[in-house]
């Protein structure tokens, strides 16, 4: 256990160091995010087009706009892992005695990292537009909690396809058909009740509706989670072992 | 653990060789990449592995890392099951492969801790280790820059300190020489030797560079087609084949002549990459 977790932070530690060495991409990914809340969100709050109950229709969807960004930065990291399997440095890792637990999940974990900034920007914006945001010390640590979590099972979702499809130009092609439906059908920018029920039932196997919902019941203020917190997280967290579990057999076989 | 992968190079497994396959074979859906090798390779030999593109020396050597599984056959390297015990057998090898694998994002230093992290060398150890390493690969004054600035005989070198950080038993060197020019290539066959004779290190070294082979090898096997063409000494090898045969002749005579036969369109981009890289 000592050593998965020596292990495992060496190798997020290694990550956050080039994160902070290089912060372009994940600035660029904040871009997004931006536009959705200031665009997208004003838009449509201004016609009053979906009604999301006592809540305003910015503050509904900025949960979701930050489990859509988690999301996004997260699906593209297997891009970075195939880089890295041509590069060599995923041979390297692997002929090291280190536990491939410890590789799986570090990564995880630095993919956390780049969740959390992008909850720092959004939280910043939505500020900055007035959004009511509850700002008590649990709500905002349940937020990280969350965003962690879902950076880590995005991210080793992301690892998965990566080590099935093995080349950039597949997994670029991948990621765009995936990425679009996850988001879609989850209730990040309308609530479930909207949907016709087939996309309801989508919705309900999505892990990002799962992590939309924990955000909205700990971002903003009046927001509610349909599930509960507790059943949220107990969700996305196993899904994310069982992710890790996938992904930890799979990945030595990257470099075959 | 600690205690394992801090092995010395002179604690050695159970076996007496440093490597022993049995019929080791790796197919690629119907290409056998390596065909039933046997192989012996004792303790603190430089073992050269030469062979045409394709003829299955990275394979060979990824199933020895227990990077690739083998399809069939088996092998044992610092006395371990390559299979059964792949853990025990990483913490007693190092590994330079053939792609340039240095994080060019971090520092030569940075490169070297987080392998000795991977390996579990005590904290208390770590540094002196690593300026130990850096120096005896005359990186000493660029361990602070990023590994993207190094030249690529600045790269291999810091790759090789990375590889024998934790001195391994067994160094297992893919093309490591490729495109270094004549002195960064001597400075690196120097430090070879000079970690055999101190720690009694082994080293299984791929090689398309004959006078590599003649000099720095003690023995050598030739692969065509997946499987050992010839094994021997590069002097039997020579006078094996006539009088005034050199190391070229030999090559050309067992590795089938001529241009690869079995090399595919990526392992040339692939060489090419590495090469471009290299500068
Ligand atoms: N992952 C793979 N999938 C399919 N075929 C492969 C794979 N890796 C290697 N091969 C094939 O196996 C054969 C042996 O390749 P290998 O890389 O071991 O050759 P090599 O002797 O190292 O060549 P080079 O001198 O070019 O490095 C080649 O025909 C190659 O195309
Ligand atoms: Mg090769």
């Amino acid at each position: 256990m000592l050593r998965f977790l020596r292990e495992s932070t060496a190798i997020a530690q290694v990550e956050l160091l080039k994160l902070v060495r290089d912060p372009t991409e994940m600035f660029s990914r904040a871009v997004q995010p931006v536009l959705w809340l200031t665009v997208f969100g004003q838009v449509l709050a201004h016609v009053h087009g979906i009604y999301t109950g006592e809540i305003g229709y910015l503050a509904f969807i900025t949960p979701g706009i930050l489990a859509q960004s988690v999301l996004f930065s997260a699906i593209f990291y297997g891009i970075a892992v195939i880089w890295e399997r041509d590069l060599g440095v995923v041979h390297k890792l692997l002929v090291s005695p280190a536990l491939r637990n410890s590789l799986v999940f570090g990564k995880a974990i630095s993919a956390g990292f780049r969740g959390l900034v992008q909850a720092v920007v959004i939280y910043g914006i939505a500020l900055a537009m007035h959004i009511t945001l509850r700002l008590e010390p649990q709500a905002i640590l349940g937020v990280l909690a969350a965003v962690l979590l879902g950076s880590g099972l995005f991210s080793t979702f992301s690892l998965i396809i990566a080590c099935i499809v093995k080349t950039r130009e597949r997994f670029m092609g991948i990621g765009q058909v995936l990425t679009m439906p996850l988001f879609f059908a989850s209730s990040a920018i309308y609530p479930l009740e909207l949907m016709p029920g087939w996309l309801r039932i989508v919705a309900r196997l999505n892990p990002l509706t799962y992590l939309v919902d924990v955000l909205r019941g700990l971002m903003i203020v009046g927001g509610v989670s349909m599930h509960g917190l507790g059943v949220d997280f107990a969700i996305l967290l196993a899904i994310f072992v069982v992710f890790l579990l996938v992904a930890v057999r799979l990945y030595p076989t990257l470099v075959e | 653990m600690k205690e394992q992968a801090v092995k010395a190079a002179g604690e050695r497994g159970t076996g007496e060789a440093a490597v022993r396959t049995i019929g080791l074979t790796r197919l690629f859906g119907s290409l056998a990449a390596v065909d039933h090798v046997d192989l012996v390779i004792p303790y603190g030999e430089i073992f050269g592995l030469l062979g045409a593109n394709g003829a299955g020396k990275s394979t060979l050597i990824k199933m020895l890392t227990t990077l690739l599984p083998p399809t069939s056959g088996h092998a044992q390297v610092g006395g371990f099951d390559i299979v059964g015990a792949p853990a025990l057998v990483r913490g007693r090898i190092g590994y330079v492969p053939q792609l340039l694998s240095a994080d060019g994002a971090l520092t030569g230093y940075e490169n070297l801790l987080l392998s000795a992290k991977l390996y579990g060398l005590p904290r208390e150890e770590r540094h002196d280790r690593i300026e130990e390493a850096l120096d005896f690969m005359g990186l000493a004054d660029s361990a602070k820059r990023l590994a993207k600035t190094y030249s690529g005989g600045m790269i291999r070198r810091l790759e090789l300190a990375q590889a024998m950080l934790h001195r391994p038993a067994i160094l297992f060197l893919d093309e490591p020489t490729i495109g270094l020019d004549p002195v960064a290539r001597h400075v690196v066959w120097e430090r070879l030797r000079e970690l055999r004779s101190s720690y009694g290190m082994t080293v299984l070294i791929t090689t398309h560079d004959m006078e590599e082979a003649e000099t720095l090898c003690g023995e050598l096997a030739i692969m065509h087609g997946g499987r050992i063409a010839v094994i021997g000494k590069p002097l039997e090898l020579r006078t094996g084949l006539g009088p005034t045969a050199s190391l070229n002749d030999v090559f050309a005579h067992y590795a089938g002549g001529g241009i690869s036969d079995g090399g595919d369109f990526s392992g040339a981009v692939r060489t090419r990459r590495t090469a471009r890289r290299l500068g």
